[in-house]
C-alpha cells in the first residue's frame, strides 16, 4: 500500500476571538510592525499514514480531524498537502 | 450513597474530590482507573476530576475522551445515573460531547488559581438542592483553559431551559465584566444537560469544603447529591 504525509491545519474559527493571536499582535506592534492586522494561531499537524491513493488517504485524514484532531464547535481545520512517500 | 471517582493520567483533584464526598457521614467513595470499561455495580454519581489529564494535550479533555472507562460513564449517564464534571471534568464533558459548548484558552492567556464568587442560578438540580436559588458562593477556580463558548442558538436554549446553573458574580451576586474571570460567555461557569444529571463546572467545590482551608461554600454540592439520593429513596 502506498505511503502519503499529509500536513493538516487546525486554526480557531474566525467567529472565536484567539487570545495568543491576539497578544502576539499586541507584541508585533511594540516591536514596530504597526501595519499588522488580525493575527491567528493554529495547529499544524504532520502525519504519515497509507492508503491506496491520495483521495482515501484525503478522506481519512478529514475524519481524524472530525472525530479528534479539530473541536467542530470552536476550530476549522484544512488538509493542507498530501504528497507520496517514496518507498 | 456511593460515588466512583475516575482518575485518567494525569488526574490531580482526585484526593480531593474524595475527601470532599467522605465529609457526607451517607456517602462512600472509590475511584475508578481510566482503563476500567465498566462501571462497578450500585454505583449512584461519577465524579470526573480536575487535573491535566493526559497532559491536555491537543485540546483539554480531547484525549481522556476516548478512555475505556469514558463509554462505560457515557452509558451510565444514559441510565440516568449522575455524573459531576469539575475543570477538567467539565472540558473532557464538553469534549466527549455529552454538554454542549467548548472551554477555550482564558481571555487574559494565563493560568489563574483563586477565589472568586459564584451565582447558584438553578437550585433545582441533584447537585445544587442544598442551596438557594441566587445564593452566592466563595469558590476557588484554577484553570487556563475556562472560557465557556457555545453558539448563540445553544447559550439562549441553555438559558431558556434553566441549565445555566452557576455564573461568576460579583459580592453583590451581579454578573458583571469584572467578575469574569475567564472571559466565559455570560459569565458561565456551569451548566448541566438538558435531562439534568450531568453537570459540568470550572470552580472547584471540593476544594472549599472546610472552613480551615478557605471556604465551606462548596459543601453543599455534595450534599446536595446525598439529599437527591435520600429523596429518591435510593
Amino acid at each position: 500500500m502506498p505511503q502519503y504525509r499529509a500536513t493538516i491545519i487546525v486554526t480557531l474559527r474566525p467567529t472565536i476571538l484567539d487570545v495568543q493571536g491576539r497578544t502576539v499582535e499586541h507584541a508585533l506592534h511594540s516591536l514596530g510592525f504597526e501595519s499588522v492586522r488580525q493575527v491567528r494561531i493554529g495547529k499544524y499537524i504532520t502525519l504519515d499514514l497509507e492508503a491506496s491513493d491520495p483521495h482515501h488517504a484525503t478522506g481519512q485524514c478529514q475524519t481524524m480531524c472530525q472525530e479528534l484532531l479539530a473541536n467542530p464547535i470552536i476550530e476549522d481545520f484544512s488538509i493542507a498537502t498530501i504528497e507520496p512517500i517514496a518507498p | 450513597m456511593k460515588v466512583g471517582i475516575v482518575v485518567f493520567p494525569g488526574s490531580n483533584c482526585d484526593r480531593d474530590a474524595f475527601f470532599a464526598v467522605t465529609l457526607q457521614q451517607e456517602a462512600t467513595a472509590q475511584y475508578l482507573w481510566h482503563k476500567e470499561s465498566e462501571i462497578p455495580q450500585g454505583l449512584d454519581c461519577i465524579i470526573l476530576p480536575g487535573g491535566f489529564s493526559y497532559g491536555d494535550y491537543l485540546r483539554s479533555g480531547a484525549i481522556a475522551r476516548f478512555s475505556p472507562i469514558m463509554r462505560a460513564v457515557r452509558a451510565f449517564a444514559d441510565r440516568g445515573g449522575l455524573v459531576l464534571g469539575i475543570c477538567n471534568g467539565f472540558q473532557i464533558l464538553t469534549e466527549a460531547g455529552m454538554l454542549p459548548g467548548a472551554l477555550l484558552q482564558n481571555a487574559e492567556q494565563r493560568f489563574i488559581c483563586k477565589s472568586v464568587t459564584i451565582r447558584v442560578d438553578n437550585s433545582a438540580t441533584p447537585f445544587t438542592n442544598a442551596y438557594t436559588k441566587g445564593q452566592v458562593l466563595r469558590i476557588p477556580i484554577a484553570h487556563g483553559e475556562g472560557r465557556y463558548y457555545a453558539d448563540p442558538a445553544t447559550i439562549a436554549q441553555l438559558e431558556k431551559n434553566g441549565q445555566v446553573v452557576f455564573r461568576y458574580v460579583d459580592t453583590d451576586g451581579i454578573p458583571t465584566p469584572q467578575s469574569n474571570p475567564n472571559g466565559s460567555i455570560a459569565n458561565i461557569a456551569g451548566i448541566i444537560n438538558e435531562r439534568g444529571n450531568v453537570l459540568g463546572m470550572m470552580p472547584h467545590p471540593e476544594r472549599a469544603c472546610q472552613a480551615l482551608l478557605g471556604s465551606e461554600d462548596g459543601r453543599g454540592v455534595f450534599e446536595s447529591v446525598v439529599h437527591y439520593f435520600a429523596s429518591v429513596g435510593v
